[in-house]
């Protein structure tokens, strides 16, 4: 086993840019899911809408890409008002059921062959569209060391990625602990205690969907910029399910959360896979109970018992407080 | 559970966990390992296989590319039905099948789709096309199409409303929004597949096994060993939902790893012909499995208004801890509810799996039907189930009259959301039911 060569992978991820990816998606739904209460299924949806709407506008219309990324800001308002308005009445589960039939009509649409010509299909759309960006990059030649290694692009997004993540994260911490944020948590604890205060919990549910919304779009910028192309089947529900499963793992209705949950989820992820795989090739591991090929199916099944375990014995997280997460509340 | 399906062993399935790879890969996308750009050699084609209406390979029909820089090229289908096209740079190629060649009786089953497109985003990708091709279609009349997909809807109405409503027994009675429960489905289509493709007994023997045996794991078992432990915990509402989302994934990819990533047809009666009856064309086995669907479904109608523990069960739906005061036994009833929930969604994936074919992903594609059915007649109510399935199901035919077929899907859950805006509660749901 070459153990060095593990490390420097798993370490990679644990800074990389899907670890920003996640970190910004779960960061959206701490604000629906952790401050407010919402359960909001639908995240691959945002992350989908901004993705696309920096590859689509530059690719399809020649537009510029720093006003796409303004487009894909827009865009998320509008999928959040259009998601808020018929369900922010309801109730959680239903709330629940609905944004993951929105999620996945927005997967869907993108990859039918009927809007092929401007959404590029199943295959999605791939390009040049971020050059701008990239042509900004002052660390062409990456970095290449014993335990990280990123080539000069993904450098690039990494450093501008985690300046962005640290952005967000002051600014979600200066909103939660603000008379508005002591507003969501009420609204999350108690709604009609709050609508007897004269508050109207519909308005700030909606500013909720939309702020964590729009951060989850900012995660899909980061997710089509670094892989140069956008492809639909990315965002299936296995997205929306996965960033909830880092949000636990941080500990929901924390800032900090979202980013440390990140971390350890890729760093777990990919250190179990390296170890699966170099013991598959090394024939540590026998062949008849887990082929090389079967490593990302084993990674996934753990991914699954992780988050039931998680949810079962410690629904905090690592760093959340029973008493603030009101998980347990009536539905 | 584990040992019980512990069947599809590795040497079998190789080449299957192949093709699973690569649907794995496109579904993941997260992957460390890059694709495969990296080879030294790398070869950039576009590839496929023509098969007929019943899978079997068509050869000698013919397929144009043409691509950027005036690249094109002509190729026509092997003995397999295969093809194959080097190409030598990036850009969108489009592939056209020539119509004339098929055989008779063999025709693209929507005329649109005889040219496919292939982006070819980066050197060393390999791309697949496939083109839809069944029994030639005669230009049948609206109204012969109309009475087709009537029928067609009914049958995957009664399919969800077999699923739906242990769904919805399940969530009254506990209050668990199931994330698992298209992996029942699954599980019943697997059983039927392994009873029948390799313990080689008949369908007819194999079907009720395999439902005997989900209400037996995927209900008493699952209900015992999971959620009845977590019940007992105090575990919150939405707490175990996102457990069984958990618990969702564990399975579809334990399924793919013992089964492989590939869409499996039952040997008996795969490709048996179609009855016709005047206006519609529907096979035997539809007929049957349907007509039983509906006797599943008359029975546990029955069940709930006539027998005491289905009248038990109502009343644990509509206050457990009254209910528990004068004297019912909520766990007993809600391990009874299971059970028959499990049987009705086992016999769902059975009826898939003798219909269409198996795939571990069977249970995650139903899902939103199952769940858009549910909301859409009323969460909880058990007859609001059966109106939302059969509303969901003829929506989804009859819409491809007027929709690209890729789409239906998409206006079945469009539905449901403005359905939300109207009547939140559902069709036949209760205004408090949405607190």
């Amino acid at each position: 086993m070459d153990f060095l060569f593990i490390i420097q992978q798993t370490l990679s991820s644990t800074f990389g840019v899907n670890a920003i990816i996640f970190a910004l998606a779960a960061i959206g739904l701490n604000m629906h899911f952790g401050y407010t209460g919402l359960l909001n299924f639908g995240q691959a949806g945002f992350l989908a809408i901004g993705a696309y709407s920096v590859a689509v506008p530059v690719i399809s219309f020649g537009i510029s890409l720093w006003v796409a990324f303004l487009i894909g800001i827009f865009n998320s308002i509008i999928f959040a008002l259009l998601l808020g308005i018929p369900t922010l009445r309801l109730r959680a589960d239903y709330l629940a059921i609905v944004t993951i039939a929105a999620a996945e009509i927005v997967r869907q649409i993108a990859r039918s062959v009927t809007f092929n010509d401007v959404l590029g299909g199943s295959g999605g759309l791939s390009g040049n569209f971020a050059n701008d960006f990239f042509a900004l990059n002052p660390f062409k030649e990456g970095l290449t060391t014993p335990i990280l290694r990123f080539n000069g692009n993904d450098l690039w997004v990494v450093i501008t990625g985690w300046i962005l993540v640290a952005i967000i994260t002051f600014i979600m911490w200066i909103m939660v602990n603000s008379p508005w944020g002591r507003v969501m948590r009420a609204i999350r604890e108690d709604e009609d205690a709050v609508r007897s205060l004269g508050k109207n919990v519909y308005l700030y549910k909606m500013q909720s969907l939309i702020i964590g919304g729009v951060i989850g779009s900012i995660g899909g910028f980061v997710y089509a910029l670094s892989r140069q192309s956008v492809q639909p089947d990315n965002y299936g529900t296995a997205l929306t399910f996965f960033a909830y499963t880092v949000l636990i793992l941080g500990g929901a209705a924390r800032v900090f959360a979202p980013i440390v949950g990140a971390m350890i989820f890729w760093f777990l992820i990919v250190f179990i896979e390296q170890v699966l795989r170099e013991g598959v090739n090394a024939n540590l591991i026998p062949d008849w109970l887990i082929g090389v090929n079967q490593v990302g199916q084993i990674r996934f099944m753990l991914m699954g018992l992780g988050l039931m375990l998680l949810m079962i014995f410690r629904p905090q997280g690592i760093f959340g407080d029973k008493k603030e997460l009101a998980l347990d509340a009536k539905a | 559970m584990e040992r019980d399906l512990n069947f599809a062993s590795k040497k079998i399935s190789a080449r299957l966990i192949l093709l699973a790879i690569t649907l794995l890969s496109a579904v993941a996308g997260f992957s460390s390992i890059t694709a495969p750009a990296n080879a030294a050699d790398p070869v950039t084609k576009i590839f496929g296989v023509v098969t007929g209406s019943t899978e079997q390979p068509l050869a000698g029909v013919g397929i144009s590319i043409v691509g950027p820089d005036g690249f094109s090229a002509e190729v026509k289908t092997d003995l397999l039905g295969a093809w194959e096209v080097l190409v030598p740079t990036k850009g969108t190629y489009s592939a056209t099948i020539n119509e004339g060649d098929l055989p008779d009786g063999q025709a693209l089953t929507d005329p649109t789709k005889g040219t496919a497109k292939a982006n070819v985003f980066m050197p060393g990708v390999e791309l697949r096309i496939l083109f839809p091709i069944g029994p030639g279609v005669q230009q049948s009349s609206l109204l012969e199409r109309s009475a087709q997909l009537t029928v067609d809807g009914l049958i995957l109405g009664l399919i969800i409303a077999l699923a739906a409503l242990g769904l919805n027994l399940i969530f009254g009675t506990t209050g668990l929004t199931n994330f698992a429960h298209g992996e029942i489905l699954t599980l019943g289509g697997l059983l039927t597949y392994y009873l029948s493709a390799i313990v080689k007994l008949p369908v007819l023997v194999a079907a009720p096994i395999a439902v005997v045996l989900s209400a037996f794991i995927s209900g008493f078992l699952q209900d015992k060993y999971l959620w009845k432990p977590l019940r007992k915990r105090g575990t919150g509402l939405i707490a175990m939902l996102v457990v069984s989302i958990g618990f969702a994934i564990f399975l579809r990819y334990f399924f793919l790893f013992l089964f492989g990533g590939d869409t499996r047809q039952l040997p008996q009666y795969a490709g048996q012909a179609g009855l016709d009856l005047g206006l519609v064309n529907i096979t035997p086995k539809s007929i049957l499995t349907t007509v039983i669907g509906i006797g599943f479904i008359i029975f546990a109608t029955l069940w709930l208004l006539r027998t005491r523990m289905g009248k038990a069960s109502r009343a644990v739906a509509d206050n457990p801890a009254l209910a528990s005061a004068s004297g019912i036994d909520v766990q007993k009833v809600i391990q009874a509810v299971w059970i028959l929930g499990a049987a009705l969604a086992g016999y769902a994936g059975v009826v898939v799996t003798i219909n269409q074919g198996v795939s571990f992903l069977m249970g995650q594609d139903m899902l939103l039907l199952i769940f858009a059915a549910v909301t859409l007649g009323g969460l909880g109510t058990a007859n609001g189930a059966l109106v939302g399935s059969l509303i969901i199901g003829l929506f989804v035919q009859l819409s491809t009259l007027f929709i690209p077929t890729e789409l239906k899907y998409v206006g079945a859950l469009i539905i449901l959301i403005l359905i939300l805006i109207v009547r939140p509660q559902g069709i036949l749901g209760q205004k408090d039911r949405i607190g």
